[in-house]
């Protein structure tokens, strides 16, 4: 499939955004610097960028718990998105969604999800309004293989195999469901061969290769677009920190992460693009090191950002409510 | 006080006022559109002999998809947990989706899409998400539908905050509370009571709106309020009636809207009487009938000259047999019996 230089350019600098984003994080969280839970992407940027190379701003995804990689590459603003994970007024929810929550629905992010299979009807649903809106946007769905057993994932294969719905089904299987192993829990083995029951084409691809992914992703976007419904596509993937961090990782082996880190997707775009003289060293090594400093510019909005006070706790709840309400059995009808 | 000149008005049944706000709203905004189990019947088919077979499980939205098409009035596998989340996304993305739980107790098989997705997106999102849904279901005991098919369990989507509750007890306020509903642009739940559907009273022609967390008072008296819910305001006013023939004057407050729930007319009311009797289908347990009293304790204990008498189904599910259904609900008898104990007849 062809690809344009400042495709490849943009593909590039995102995989490397996620990367410096995800390794910040991993040194911010270790340094107390992060709230609550996070769970980091890196090892499997050449999913999300080689989907959302494809996609517009009003297309749609949805995402996961591991979701900051889907943010970076449908283009939510880098210092919205660590303000938010550092809890602060200024971050992309306001400090009210964290990590689990990153949203930007006038992108077409329609947010990180904390519940493992969430996003397939949130999906279909999306790709219903641009049925009844007679567009052509496609919406991408990206779950893990912890979600391809997850009841609410068949239901929203069939609605959208019934109804032809514009989805792409991104199923990113990086190995561990948490600490679980699809060898474990998915009966069959085979996630791929699974959708094809619901009648959609659905191809298993190795998910560290940016160019296998933009393929499979272009023609599987480029189908829906067309109006000839939805595309399963597994990409096999590795993710290179734990579940969340702080996770001791005891349920696998150096050799094995060993393994994949010398498959690792961003080296081997590199090497590719320099190997067919497609992109420069020169021009690589400039975009990592911008990508080093916009990293380490929005760390710093983040931390210098202010926190949300308590007037922040009361709103956004509802479009529109009694304040009262939100609050009742106080003395204020008194 | 709702007030309806009879003259002026036609009479229809709450399940046609219901269908009667559907199509006007249809009508009105081409980004409405209705989804759920057999709200059409028959999808499969291309035959003109099964276009509608059902039109809703009990009718309620026959015809829309005449006036509408399939892809408007759109029947759904029964995969709520899929249509459910659908009909979020669909919302969060521009469309103003009805999707039709057909009975409440369902919710257990999508309360994640209701409650983790839909409800909590705007806040998760810091407010920049907006979820114009609206979720008709059926509530209600007396079809001896037994216990998964006949909660009035409304109380659950009242405690989850980013949701509203609305719960009407005549076609009149069917019709303008769905209205309501359906531009509302928060999601709401809309409770039919599948006993009311052949009750009949005065509806206002056109587009009718009643504004989401106001009470209704249905009825005016100075000795007791009976504050209740759906078809529980019926059963109010029966015992209000029964009551009256023995000099006790009560109030019936038909709260209409559960979440927001109307504190001031609650309030208001139990002011001026000094007695209160909450009537509840709803099982007794962190219920609205306990949150209205909550109230009641919390704001105007000094107004009660009676301890607060709460009308309402037991701790247990919905019976099958009509013998035991029959003593679930709670009846007018117990009402009257209530209110008597709070004023000391």
């Amino acid at each position: 499939m062809e690809i344009s230089r400042e495709r490849l350019l943009w593909a590039y600098e995102r995989m490397r955004l996620i990367r410096e984003f995800e390794d910040r994080l991993h040194t911010d969280f270790a340094a107390g610097k992060i709230p609550g839970f996070v769970h980091l992407y890196a090892g499997e940027e050449a999913v999300a960028v080689g989907v959302c190379a494809h996609l517009g701003d009003d297309d749609f995804i949805t995402s996961t718990h591991r979701g900051h990689g889907h943010c970076i590459a449908k283009g939510v603003d880098l210092r919205a998105m660590m303000a938010e994970i550092y809890g602060k007024a200024t971050g992309s929810c306001k400090g009210k969604g964290g990590s689990m929550h990153i949203a930007d629905v006038d992108r077409g992010m329609l947010g990180a999800n904390g519940i493992v299979g969430g996003g397939p009807p949130l999906a279909c649903g999306a790709g219903l309004t641009a049925r009844l809106k007679g567009t052509d946007q496609v919406t991408a769905c990206f779950f893990g293989d912890g979600a391809s057993n997850q009841g609410t994932t068949f239901e929203g294969l069939n609605l959208a195999g019934i109804w032809k719905l514009p989805v792409v089904f991104v199923c990113e299987n990086n190995g561990y469901a948490e600490t679980t192993s699809p060898r474990y829990s998915v009966s069959g083995q085979d996630i791929a061969a699974r959708a094809r029951g619901f009648g959609m084409p659905s191809i298993a691809i190795d998910g560290l290769d940016f160019f296998a992914v933009y393929e499979a992703a272009g023609e599987a976007i480029a189908r829906a677009r067309r109006g000839e419904g939805p595309t399963f596509i597994e990409a096999q993937t590795y993710r290179y920190y734990g579940h969340f961090e702080g996770d001791s990782l005891k349920y696998r082996d150096q050799s094995e992460d060993a393994h994949y880190r010398a498959l690792d997707c961003l080296n081997r775009f590199r090497t590719t693009v320099i190997e067919q003289e497609l992109l420069s060293q020169a021009e690589l090594d400039a975009i990592d090191a911008q990508a080093r400093e916009a990293i380490e510019a929005a760390a710093r909005f983040a931390a210098e950002s202010p926190l949300p006070t308590a007037a922040d706790l009361l709103t956004d709840v509802y479009v529109s409510y009694p304040a009262a309400g939100l609050w009742p059995f106080q003395e204020v009808n008194r | 006080m709702t007030t309806l000149i009879e003259a002026e008005v036609r009479t229809l049944s709450y399940r046609e006022a219901i269908n009667e706000a559907l199509r006007i709203e249809m009508r009105r905004d081409p980004t409405v559109i209705l989804m759920g189990e057999d709200v059409t019947g028959a999808p499969h088919s291309d035959a003109e002999a099964h276009l509608d077979a059902w039109g809703g499980v009990l009718g309620v939205t026959k015809g829309l998809v005449h006036e509408f098409g399939r892809e408007r009035v759109r029947d759904t596998p029964i995969t709520e947990s899929g249509f459910m989340g659908a009909g979020v996304g669909a919302a969060a993305t521009g469309l103003r989706p009805v999707v039709e739980l057909m009975f409440i107790g369902f919710a257990g098989v999508c309360l994640d899409q209701i409650v983790n997705q839909g409800a909590k997106m705007r806040y998760m999102f810091g407010g920049k998400a907006r979820i114009p849904l609206t979720i008709r279901t059926m509530i209600g005991a007396g079809f001896r539908a037994a216990a998964q098919h006949s909660d009035s369990i409304y109380s659950t989507f009242v405690h989850f905050p980013g949701i509203k509750v609305v719960a009407p007890a005549t076609p009149a306020d069917a019709k303008g509370l769905l209205a309501a509903a359906i531009r509302d642009d928060d999601p709401v739940i809309f409770c039919e009571h599948k006993v009311l559907y052949d009750s009949r009273g005065p509806v206002p022609e056109g587009e009718y709106v009643i504004p989401l967390g106001q009470a209704d008072i249905k009825r005016e008296g100075d000795d007791v309020t009976i504050v209740a819910i759906s078809r529980m305001v019926l059963h109010a006013l029966q015992a209000a009636e029964h009551l009256a023939a023995s000099g006790i004057n009560a109030e019936v407050v038909d709260l209409r809207s559960l979440s927001p729930l109307d504190e001031a007319t609650v309030l208001a009311s139990i002011r001026k009487t000094g007695r209160l009797v909450v009537v509840d289908e709803d099982n007794p347990r962190c219920s609205v009938a306990g949150d209205i009293a909550t109230l009641a304790a919390t704001q105007a204990l000094e107004y009660l000259n009676a301890p607060v008498k709460l009308v309402t189904a037991p701790h247990t599910p919905v019976p099958f047999s009509p013998a035991l259904e029959d003593l679930y609900v709670p009846s007018p008898e117990r009402i009257v019996a209530a209110a008597r104990s709070a004023v000391g007849a």
